[in-house]
């Protein structure tokens, strides 16, 4: 459509400068030393490292394991997940910070992966669904949301798990109002917010009860 | 002809509720298993099993359309329209078609012919192309260049009813179907923008009026709501020398692959259409739609697989919507209560659309001798609507039950009082009797009654819809020879759980744990079950798969009389073993009754058999039984007089659906019908802007839905309604517990506030303007 102006269309077509002081700049710097093609400054006059438009290789720290992979500096990491690492568990919906289906976990904090380019994460770790159970089985999260039928069509399923997830992590006793806080920027269309609060207050009972 | 099948004569148990039921006798099919007691007599039917698929869909394992991917895919991506309605002078593809990652272009405008070369609304689709990446489609989507010549257009529903607004159809771009695929009623007039009437009349209304004491009339509008399913549309389409297999979001893969067939020229056989996970549809995705054709045309000409995701906004503009509507309703009653007479005016707008009629609930929700109704369908230069949760009934309601209220009043009756007098229907009875007393309903206080800024009120309103079955529904069950056992059937998961329901018939039946069950639905090599929508997928699939497993269970317990030298009719299934009935210690485990079929798998395909006792109406495919799903839903608000700001604080929902066969998921479901009810009350709105023709709030941000902290109290009551209509006699229930939902929130906002709002959504500004707190020209 003509008069749209996205994200992507913005970034399309013109390389990204990204500051090379920030820590995460300074992550992918080497491994992008092919693509540097001048010595722009930011505002801030410190050296900038020029990416893109093609592809350039970085390592992401996915659930614990390094990927290496290819990525335009537009990708965001929502994208490189799914197209370029075919990990599919995590969800787009809006693909501009609405309705939080995107939701992973960068060094722990629930984030939308929709809304950061893979370059900028650097060193740090993410976690996804696909990495939410451990060798020990379902998280309890998971297991709580079968018991109490918190999901429907499953959409919205894996980004909410992932915020009532690390709700527990930095919260082990949240009340209702809690976990209410904790997914206000998700959206259900199925309707399952009832469901999946009962849910994560009865994961953190259990989780209590184990350790 | 064909001879009647064999039928034999069974006492059901019938009535409301586990205790105290009645019976009743029906003539059923031969080769349909027994009655099945009520569900407090049952293993697994009635419990809250937990979903089939919960573990893939919590692991993110389950696969949606769009994560669907092929080798050698390629991405779709549609050109769509910039103007509300113009003429397509030219379309210049040169630039896209060298962009070197395109493989195939399509025009769905061809400049010159004048059926394809309008466009009627922004986002209607121009062009398509596919190409290598999603990037490399964008990218080429932007050289094509288009040369629009501007018509006038219109995209508010009272505007387009005037004799001077300009015309969004001609003669021959009339649609001669809704939307939603149904056919609407054929050779209504056209005059200007406004189709119809369509009519219905009983009785004399005229009449009617002149024997009232009292006339009430109203005029209530709603406004448009978008589906908002979270996943969009979205289909991987692989055109190969085989034959299409196709992957789509859809709520009926058995429908899509008659469409698909149809529309390109394919025996059946060599369409497959393929759905795992469904990310919701609402209705939105009953049909191909025109994005799901340009991906077939696109891997057709590519010869090589091309997937279509619509974007945020294209789903927003493009993907179907809850028409518009504007009714007046006028009631007339006798002192007591009585009506004499409802007479209804609608006019509704489906966009460049049909189906926006509102008219079921004023005709059939209250016992009246003369209704007349009159409804017209209004064009407008916008994307075409199509069946919502609901459609009709949910306009309709918010209509009726306001105005029911308002009699009540008018009456000095309590609004449950007067139901009583006025709904025939004993299980809406139940519903109200239940439901006051939760709220407390003698306690609620006089309209405006509470003292303070924040007023509290109390409502209620009531939900109808028609039980709905389709009769093209077939389940097959296999046993195999190491006891594992399938059930297959095209049908698909939209969330709903049918999956797990169909484990449950299964299992109660063989005397498995529904665990044991393999469900292999949502792909047309299987029998072909029905679509989900019209809230007939339980009611539809359920009996025939019961029946298949019974039969299969026949044959196993054949083998097993042998084995154990008693009669087939002295065993039964239980507990993972065939047994002697009364002498539970003399049987075997079930897998080794398996174990001695003569081949690998025992199989049975049944279909769905009339409702015993019959329908009350049949259209092609599809049913209508006997009895009609209630509901009753009371609301508790507060309203900030200064702010404007409702606040649903508590739902009661009592909802029935025949014979309950999973109450968890059936909660979750009724969950959903309240909330998508509260949101569409006092967030959703779709806003086009008048000078532009464009939708301002294509997106989730602008375009507001309820999230978790809007959400109220709910408490869902859940009726068991046995009528011994089918061999499993379970009914819908997404719809009905979507309709009652808005009218109840706006019942009580009128109990709260003392004023009545009869216009959807109830924003603060609408809340403050009928306080009369708004300034002048704010
Ligand atoms: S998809 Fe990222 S917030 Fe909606
Ligand atoms: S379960 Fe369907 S959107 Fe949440």
């Amino acid at each position: 459509m003509r008069a749209r102006i996205s994200r992507r269309s913005f970034l399309h077509g013109s390389a990204l400068t990204t500051a090379a002081a920030t820590s995460a700049a300074a992550a992918i710097a080497g491994a992008a030393a092919a693509a540097v093609s001048g010595r722009p400054v930011t505002e801030q006059g410190r050296e900038a490292v020029r990416l893109g438009p093609e592809a350039v290789r970085i390592s992401l720290t996915i659930n614990g394991s390094a990927r290496p992979v290819s990525v335009e500096p537009r990708t965001t990491l929502a994208e490189a997940l799914r197209d370029a690492l075919g990990l599919t568990g995590t969800k787009i919906a809006c693909d501009r910070g609405a309705c939080s289906a995107c939701t992973v976990w960068l060094d722990g904090q629930p984030i939308c992966s929709c809304m950061v380019l893979a370059i900028e994460i650097g060193a740090r770790h993410v976690t996804t669904i696909e990495g939410l159970a451990s060798a020990a089985g379902l998280h309890p999260v998971q297991t709580a949301f079968i018991e109490h039928d918190a999901l429907q069509c499953g959409f919205c399923t894996p980004g909410m798990l992932m915020s009532c997830a690390a709700l527990l992590e930095r919260m082990p006793a949240p009340d209702a109002q809690d976990v209410e806080r904790a997914i206000s920027g998700h959206l259900c269309r199925c309707g399952c917010y009832p469901h999946v609060v009962a849910a994560t207050l009865e994961a953190a009972a259990v989780r209590r009860k184990r350790s | 002809m064909t001879t009647p099948s064999p039928q034999r004569t069974e006492t059901f148990p019938c009535g409301l509720g586990a205790d105290g039921l009645g019976e009743v006798t029906r003539q059923i099919p031969a080769d349909e298993p027994p009655p099945l007691p009520p569900n407090s007599q049952l293993e697994v039917i009635g419990k809250p099993i937990a979903r089939h698929n919960g573990r893939a869909k919590v692991t993110g394992a389950i696969r949606f359309t769009v994560d669907v991917t092929l080798p050698g895919l390629l991405h779709g991506r549609i050109l769509r329209s910039a103007m509300p309605h113009a003429i397509i002078r030219s379309i210049d593809t040169s630039l896209a078609a060298r962009h070197p990652g395109v493989r195939a272009l399509v025009l769905v405008a061809r400049p010159g012919d004048a059926l394809s070369a309008t466009v009627r609304y922004v986002g209607a689709p121009v062009a398509a192309l596919a190409a290598e990446s999603a990037a490399a489609a964008e990218e080429a989507l932007r050289l094509i260049r288009v040369q629009y010549d501007p018509l006038p257009f219109v995209v508010e529903l009272d505007r387009a009813r005037a004799p001077s607004a300009p015309l969004v159809h001609d003669s021959v771009s009339v649609p001669r179907g809704h939307a939603s695929g149904f056919p609407a009623p054929p050779d209504l007039p056209l005059h200007g923008n406004v189709r119809g009437p369509a009519t219905l009349q009983r009785g004399d209304s005229a009449q009617g009026f002149a024997q009232a004491d009292v006339v009430l009339e109203g005029e209530y509008r709603t406004q448009v709501q978008t589906h908002c399913c979270l996943e969009p549309h979205a289909i991987v389409a692989d055109w190969g020398s085989e034959g299409l297999t196709v992957y789509i979001s859809t709520q009926f893969t058995s429908g899509v692959r008659h469409e698909l067939a149809e529309a390109f020229g394919l025996p059946l056989s060599r369409v497959r259409v393929v759905v795992d996970g469904m990310g919701g549809g609402f209705g939105s995705k009953s049909m191909l739609g025109n994005y799901g054709r340009l991906a077939v045309v696109l891997s057709r000409q590519a010869q090589a697989p091309v997937r279509i995701a619509l974007d945020r906004q294209e789903e927003q503009i493009d993907s179907g919507n809850r028409p518009a509507t504007w009714q007046r309703l006028r009631i007339g009653a006798r002192n007591d209560g009585s009506l004499t007479a409802i007479a209804l005016r609608s006019y509704g707008t489906a966009g460049v659309a049909l189906g926006a009629g509102v008219g079921n609930v004023a005709d059939a929700l209250y016992r009246c001798p003369n209704v007349d109704t009159a409804q017209y369908d209004v064009f407008i230069n916008a994307g075409p609507g199509c069946a919502m949760r609901g459609p009709g009934n949910v306009p309709g309601a918010w209509g009726m039950e306001q105005a029911i209220d308002e009699l009540a009043e008018r009456l000095v009756l309590d609004p449950l009082l007067l139901r009583d007098r006025i709904d025939a229907s004993p299980v809406r009875r139940e519903e109200r009797r239940i439901g006051a007393e939760r709220v407390d309903w003698r306690r609620r206080h006089a309209p405006g009654a509470d003292a303070g800024v924040v007023k509290r009120g109390l409502g209620m309103a009531q939900s109808l819809w028609g039980a709905n079955v389709q009769i093209n529904a077939a389940c097959e069950v296999r046993a195999l020879r190491d006891g594992s056992v399938e059930v297959l059937s095209s049908v698909q998961d939209i969330g709903t759980g049918v999956g797990t329901v169909l484990a449950q018939v299964v299992a109660e039946v063989l005397g498995l744990r529904p665990e044991a069950i393999t469900v292999r639905i949502g792909d047309t090599e299987f029998p072909a079950g029905p679509p989900s929508y019209g809230s007939r997928t339980t009611a539809s699939i359920t009996p025939p798969a019961r029946t298949a497993a019974w039969q299969v269970l026949q044959s196993l317990l054949r083998e097993a009389a042998l084995a154990l030298e008693v009669a087939p009719d002295a065993l039964m299934a239980r507990e993972g073993r065939i047994i002697v009935r009364g002498e539970p210690s003399r049987g075997m485990a079930f897998r080794d009754a398996t174990a001695l079929l003569r081949t690998d798998c025992v199989s049975a395909v049944a279909s769905r058999s009339d409702d015993y006792g019959g329908f009350r109406r049949r259209m092609g495919d599809a049913a209508i039984a006997q009895q009609d799903l209630g509901g009753v839903q009371f609301a508790a608000v507060a309203v900030d007089t200064e702010t404007g700001i409702v606040r649903v604080e508590r739902v009661v929902a009592v909802q029935d659906c025949g014979r309950p066969l999973n109450p968890r998921q059936i909660e979750s479901q009724v969950h959903g019908g309240v909330l998508m009810g509260l949101s569409f009350a006092l967030f959703e709105e779709r806003i086009i802007d008048q000078q532009t023709g464009r939708m301002v709030n294509p997106n989730l941000e602008q375009y507001r839905l309820a999230g978790c902290r809007e959400t109220p109290q709910i408490e869902v009551v859940l009726l068991e309604n046995y009528q011994g209509r089918s061999a499993t006699d379970a009914y819908g229930i997404a719809e009905p517990s979507n309709i009652a939902t808005a009218p109840a929130i706006a019942n009580a906002v009128y109990n709260a506030i003392g004023v009545r709002v009869r216009s959807l959504p109830l924003t603060p500004g609408a809340i403050l303007g009928a306080l009369g707190k708004l300034r002048a020209g704010a």
